[in-house]
C-alpha cells in the first residue's frame, strides 16, 4: 500500500470510472456481512464476492442498543489477511475521519451507512475527496442521486437491516425503479421540474432519464434472509445482493450463504431455486419492520 | 457466418457490458450459464468479475467439463480480468481450490498491482490492433508472470513501477487482458475477438 508500490502518478488512480468499475466488477454476486476473519472464510468458501466487515451484524446492534461505529481496525486487519476477495467496510454516516482510517486500511470499499450511528445529521461525506470508492443506502431515487453527487460508486437500498423482513427492500427498490421508468416517460422539458422535486442536479436526472438507470450499479440490502429473497430482488432489478444478519444470524451460515450466491446467479430459475432452497436449517427469527417503533427504523437515517 | 454467435459466461461479473460490447462489435451475443448454451455458440467471453466466486460457481453448475472440451475443440474464448485468472493454467495469490480452464500456458498474479485503491487507467498499446494505445482500465487486476513458448505477448504496461508487466497475451484462439476495454466504449478488442471467432468457424 506505499506509494512506492503505487503503480502510476497520482492522476490516474481512484477515478470515477475505477471506482464505478470496481462495483461493476462485483455485479450477479453476493456481499456478505461478518464480524470476525473466521466468519469471513466462510463468506469466501461460500462464493461471496466480497465480504463487509463490521462491529456487530445489524440485528446485535438493533438489539444491544447504544452508539455503533466503524470497527477496530485490528479486525478489520485480520479480515484483510483472512481473504483474498474485496473488503468492505462501513463508516458512520458524515464521519469523514473513520472513511480516512478505512482507506488507510487498505479497505476496497467504505460503506458510508446508515446501520451505524450517524456522525453528522446535515452532512454526508464528500466522497470524491477520497481514492476508495464508496456504497450509500438509498430508499428512492433522490436519495440514490443526491448520493452519487458526493461521490457514491455504488448504491444499495436500505431495506431495513437487522430484520430479517425484505419488505422495506421490495419497497425501496420498487420506488427507485418506478421513479426511473417515470424519468423515461417525462417529455424533455418536464425533466427540470423533475430534478427539483428529486432535490437531485438537473444533469444527473437527465443522464437517468435518458439511460434508465442509474450511473452506477444498484445492489439491495436490508432484510435479505433467504435464497428466494435474494432472487425476489434480483427479479426486481437489484443487480447483486449484501446479505447482512441474515447469514451468520441463522442455524447452519455456511450453507446458506453457498445457497443464497446460487439463488443469485440463477435467480430467474425456479428448478435451482427450489433446489438451493431445502434443507437450510432455521432462517434467521427476524422482526417485523411494522412492529417497530418509528424513531428506531434505521432506514430513516440520512436523507 | 458473417454474424457469429458468442456468449457471456454470465455466472458472476460485468456481463451486460461485454454483451454490449460484442453486439457493438457485430456479434450475436447472448449469456450463457447452462451447458446447453455453451452448444449453440461459436465463442465465449469469461467477463470481469469475482475470480474465486466465478471458479466456485463454475464447477457447482457443471460448466467446467464442457467448456474445456469446447476449448479443446479450437473454441474462441476471450477473457478480462478475472476472464484472464480462468484462462491461466497457473494461478499464484488464488484460492488453493480456486482452478482456472484448460487455457493460456501462463502463471498468472492476482491482484498483482494491488487492493482496489491502487486500481488506475493507464494507456496500452496492443500488438494486432491498429491505431491509439488502449485506455486500459485496471480494477484489482491480475498481471501475467511467466507465458509458456506457445503464447504471444500482445501488450505490456508502459510506465510507471509496473511497467513491462504483461497485460495482454494470446495463445491460439484464446485471447486475455488484464484490463477492461468493455468499460471503455472502445470496440477494438472485441471486433478484434469476433474477427477470431468467424476466422476460426
Amino acid at each position: 500500500m506505499s506509494e512506492s508500490t503505487s503503480p502510476t502518478t497520482d492522476a490516474t488512480v481512484g477515478t470515477a470510472r475505477v471506482k464505478r468499475g470496481m462495483a461493476e466488477m462485483l455485479k450477479g454476486g453476493v456481499i456478505m456481512d461478518v464480524v470476525t476473519p473466521e466468519q469471513a472464510k466462510i463468506a469466501e468458501d461460500a462464493g461471496a464476492v466480497a465480504v463487509m466487515a463490521l462491529e456487530r451484524v445489524p440485528a446485535d446492534i438493533r438489539a444491544q442498543g447504544g452508539v455503533s461505529r466503524m470497527s477496530d481496525p485490528d479486525m478489520i486487519d485480520g479480515i484483510i489477511s483472512a481473504v483474498s476477495i474485496p473488503v468492505m467496510a462501513k463508516a458512520r454516516i458524515g464521519h469523514f475521519v473513520e472513511a480516512r482510517i478505512l482507506q488507510a486500511l487498505g479497505v476496497d470499499y467504505v460503506d458510508e451507512s446508515e446501520v451505524l450511528t450517524p456522525a453528522d445529521y446535515a452532512n454526508h461525506i464528500d466522497k470524491w475527496a477520497f481514492t476508495v470508492p464508496f456504497v450509500c443506502g438509498a430508499t428512492n431515487l433522490g436519495e440514490a442521486l443526491r448520493r452519487i453527487t458526493e461521490g457514491a460508486a455504488m448504491i444499495r437500498s436500505k431495506g431495513e437491516a437487522g430484520t430479517g423482513d425484505v419488505s422495506n427492500a421490495t419497497t425501496h427498490m420498487r420506488k427507485i425503479r418506478q421513479e426511473i421508468r417515470r424519468l423515461q416517460s417525462l417529455p424533455a422539458d418536464e425533466l427540470y421540474v423533475a430534478a427539483k422535486e428529486l432535490q437531485a442536479p438537473y444533469e444527473l436526472v437527465k443522464e437517468v432519464a435518458e439511460r434508465g438507470k442509474l450511473p452506477v450499479v444498484l445492489f439491495t440490502a436490508g432484510g435479505i434472509a433467504t435464497p428466494a429473497d435474494a432472487a425476489m430482488m434480483m427479479q426486481l432489478g437489484a443487480e447483486g445482493v449484501f446479505v447482512g444478519s441474515g447469514i451468520f444470524k441463522s442455524g447452519n451460515p455456511a450453507q446458506r450463504a453457498a445457497a443464497i450466491v446460487k439463488a443469485t446467479t440463477f435467480h430467474d430459475d425456479p428448478d435451482v431455486l427450489a433446489k438451493v432452497s431445502r434443507g437450510l436449517g432455521e432462517a434467521m427469527v427476524g422482526i417485523n419492520v411494522d412492529e417497530i417503533p418509528q424513531p428506531h427504523r434505521l432506514a430513516e437515517r440520512g436523507w | 457466418m458473417t454474424v457469429p454467435v458468442i456468449g457471456v459466461l454470465a455466472l458472476q461479473g460485468d456481463v451486460r457490458e461485454h454483451v454490449a460490447a460484442l453486439t457493438g462489435a457485430g456479434a450475436d451475443a447472448r449469456p450463457v450459464r447452462r451447458p446447453g448454451e455453451l452448444d449453440a455458440v461459436d465463442g465465449l467471453v469469461v467477463p470481469g468479475g469475482e475470480s474465486t466466486t466465478i471458479s466456485k460457481l463454475v464447477d457447482i453448475f457443471e460448466m467446467r467439463e464442457p467448456i474445456d472440451k469446447r476449448i479443446a475443440a479450437g473454441m474462441p474464448v476471450y477473457g478480462s480480468c478475472a476472464g484472464m485468472i480462468m484462462l491461466a493454467t497457473e494461478v499464484l495469490d488464488g484460492r488453493p481450490d480456486q482452478r482456472g480452464f484448460a487455457g493460456i500456458g501462463m502463471t498468472v498474479r492476482r491482484n498483482a498491482f494491488g487492493r482496489q485503491v491502487d486500481s488506475f487507467e493507464a494507456p496500452v498499446s496492443i500488438s494486432g490492433v491498429d491505431g491509439d494505445p488502449f485506455h486500459a482500465v485496471f480494477i484489482r487486476a491480475p498481471w501475467v508472470e511467466r507465458v509458456g513458448p506457445d503464447v504471444d505477448v500482445l501488450g505490456r504496461v508502459s510506465d510507471g513501477p509496473a511497467a513491462g508487466r504483461i497485460v495482454a497475451v494470446r495463445q491460439g484462439n484464446l485471447l486475455a487482458t488484464s484490463f477492461h476495454p468493455e468499460l471503455t466504449g472502445d470496440l477494438r478488442l472485441h471486433r478484434f475477438f469476433v474477427d477470431l471467432v468467424r476466422a476460426a468457424a
